[in-house]
């Protein structure tokens, strides 16, 4: 049996497979077989068995998010929709596109057997306008798709119909973010909605609508192909299936690799992004994107499942870690995801538009000598507050912060003596700024 | 309102109402659109903000909002090609810094800037996903990695910028 279904097909040279190779490897089998077999409650029932949990971040379980999706005449009159989010713009997260640009028909086949889960009629891949060589090989992908039956009417003789889009957006952040994407869909300002209404009842053009992260879709092809039972079997802690994990900064082989749910930390970093580089000690590390809270080499015996990195004070989030050394300082480096947020923010809420920005004066004073215990303290409860869940009208901002809360918690050393000291104790090593 | 139509080509108006047809509002379109003008035109100036608001039948207002909320639409003329810099975290913990520092010294341009011979405008993009080769930026479609090895000179001559 295939225990690394994710990236089964992929090649060594990174090249794409497209539908003959796709197909020969077992591809849309799975398809196939749903088509004529099971019913839409029978996937529902499977991906709810399977205990998949989102990959996008969040890590809400997959089977319960699509059980809110009205069915049969309670949809009501119209299309329902299905969505991947291909907006992968989480700092430090570089997992989805590796699918996106060499298998492109994994994902597909997971969309339109999670279409036909939902009884959605229309699909969209929602794709950051910057993955110009996936946007090729997908358009190249869906092509392939309706030449052999696969998309269209009447699929495969079933009865059951899809349309599939991509769209290509035109940046920002804050687009991977579910009800702001359906905002940019509908060619509106990117701005979150408030929930409720869910966007599972009212989503795009005020329609049942699915958000699904890009390797959420694909685990559907695999679970629908070979059971709940051996997707759970995959996992060697508390969570079920694979997971796409990756480490990014000061490593002998940064890089990305799909390896059982509950795989230690620090088999991740010491084996396959080979430890750190030499001359570089590991300080800590955001273990899933840069909306995550540090963690410390106290937690590298800790499984990557979501309760335990939880339990632990943090979130897995996309599971992609980034890499703090001893060399860089970890005021400047909070200082440069305080920036990127500050960027982010859509604007709509005053104290994410105008509190990250107040993160970012204040951090550079210490990281410029300034800074004095009044700042410490004034960070302190700003970050606090910013990061307070129901301050802010989504969760950007409270994931902006959990890096900086976290550096205040672990790092406070560096905050006392940059205040102490009047200057940035990193700047004649690399990584001041 | 009509006379303003003619501002915009027979094809960006078939493009655009392509993508109208795909969708239940006609103001739905909107960032389709501008993506539209822009691939024509380069960036969206506003004589097509006010096309493309009548053709769309939304106010030139709301469309300026939207197209100035999204950082891959430009509401000023841009060089040849945009080179999209990479200053999120991994790369930065990768020097980023530095090559930065080199690109400005190369083209003699910083941030939002556009070279003399109209070459190449430099812009910050969030985090381009592929931190496993940082530091990294796109130069037009192009995506180029491990820049700390990359001798820019060579990249971005005369000559280089066609593709």
């Amino acid at each position: 049996m295939i225990d690394r279904p994710l990236t089964q097909h992929l090649r060594q040279d990174g090249s794409p497979v497209f539908m003959t190779d796709y197909r020969g490897g077992g591809g849309y089998e799975g398809l196939r077989r749903v088509l004529a077999d099971s019913s839409p409650e029978d996937c529902l029932q499977q991906v709810k068995d399977s205990r998949l949990r989102g990959r996008g971040g969040a890590g809400f379980p997959t089977g319960m998010k699509w059980s809110f999706v009205p069915m049969g005449e309670k949809a009501g009159v119209g299309p329902k929709y299905l969505i991947a989010n291909a907006d992968e713009m989480e700092p430090g997260t570089f997992k989805d596109r590796i699918i996106l640009e060499q298998d492109p028909h994994q994902l597909i086949e997971g969309m339109i057997l999670a279409s036909y889960a939902l009884q959605a009629n229309v699909a969209y891949i929602f794709l950051r306008g910057e993955y110009t060589v996936a946007a090729e090989r997908i358009e190249t992908a869906i092509k392939e798709c309706y030449s052999a039956g696969y998309l269209g009417e009447n699929i495969q003789g079933s009865g059951y119909s899809l349309e599939l889009h991509l769209h290509r957006s035109a940046g920002r952040y804050i687009c991977g973010e579910e009800t702001a994407l359906i905002s940019a869909l509908e060619g509106k300002r990117a701005n979150p909605r408030p929930k409720p209404p869910f966007p599972q009842v009212s989503g795009l053009w005020g329609r049942p609508t699915i958000v699904n992260n890009v390797e959420t879709l694909c685990n559907i092809t695999h679970i629908l192909t070979h059971g709940a039972q051996w997707y759970q079997s995959l996992g060697i802690g508390q969570d079920s299936g694979t997971k796409l994990f990756g480490a990014s900064g000061n490593v002998n082989n940064p890089g990305c690799w799909e390896l059982p749910m509950g795989t230690p930390i620090r088999e991740i970093l010491e084996q396959h992004a080979g430890g750190m580089r030499e001359g570089y000690t590991l300080r800590g590390f955001l273990p899933g994107g840069g909306s995550t809270d540090f963690l410390t080499p106290d937690h590298l015996d800790l499984a990557m499942d979501y309760d335990v990195i939880g339990k632990a004070g943090s979130r897995m989030g996309t599971g992609t870690m980034i890499i703090l050394d001893d060399r860089h300082c970890p005021i400047a480096m909070v200082r440069n995801l305080s920036h990127f947020f500050a960027q982010e923010s859509c604007g709509f809420c005053t104290p994410c538009r105008d509190g990250i920005p107040w993160i970012v004066q204040l951090l550079d004073r210490f990281e410029s000598g300034q800074a004095t215990e009044a700042d410490l303290a004034l960070l302190e409860e700003k970050a606090r507050f910013i990061g307070g869940m129901g301050n802010t009208h989504c969760a950007l901002a409270p994931g902006a912060m959990e890096p900086v809360t976290s550096a205040l918690k672990y790092f406070r050393d560096d905050f006392e003596r940059h205040i102490h000291d009047g200057r940035c104790h990193y700047h004649s090593d690399v990584g001041g700024h | 309102m009509t006379d303003l139509i003619p501002a915009l080509s027979p094809e960006e108006i078939a493009e655009i109402e392509h993508e109208v047809s795909l969708i239940p509002r006609r103001d739905g379109a909107a960032i389709d659109a501008l993506m539209i003008v822009q691939r024509h035109r380069g960036w969206v100036s506003d004589a097509s903000i006010k096309a493309v608001a009548a053709l769309l039948e939304m106010s030139a207002e709301e469309l300026d909002g939207i197209a100035t909320f999204y950082n891959l639409i430009f509401r000023q003329p841009v060089g040849e090609q945009v080179i999209l810099f990479c200053d999120s975290v991994s790369c930065w913990l990768r020097d980023a810094d530095s090559v930065k520092q080199r690109l400005i010294d190369t083209l003699g341009i910083d941030y939002g800037q556009t070279t003399q011979d109209g070459r190449y405008t430099l812009l910050p993009v969030p985090c381009l996903g592929a931190c496993d080769r940082a530091p990294v930026m796109m130069v037009g479609d192009e995506l180029h990695s491990q820049l700390h090895d990359c001798d820019l000179n060579a990249l971005l001559a005369p000559g280089e910028a066609s593709d």
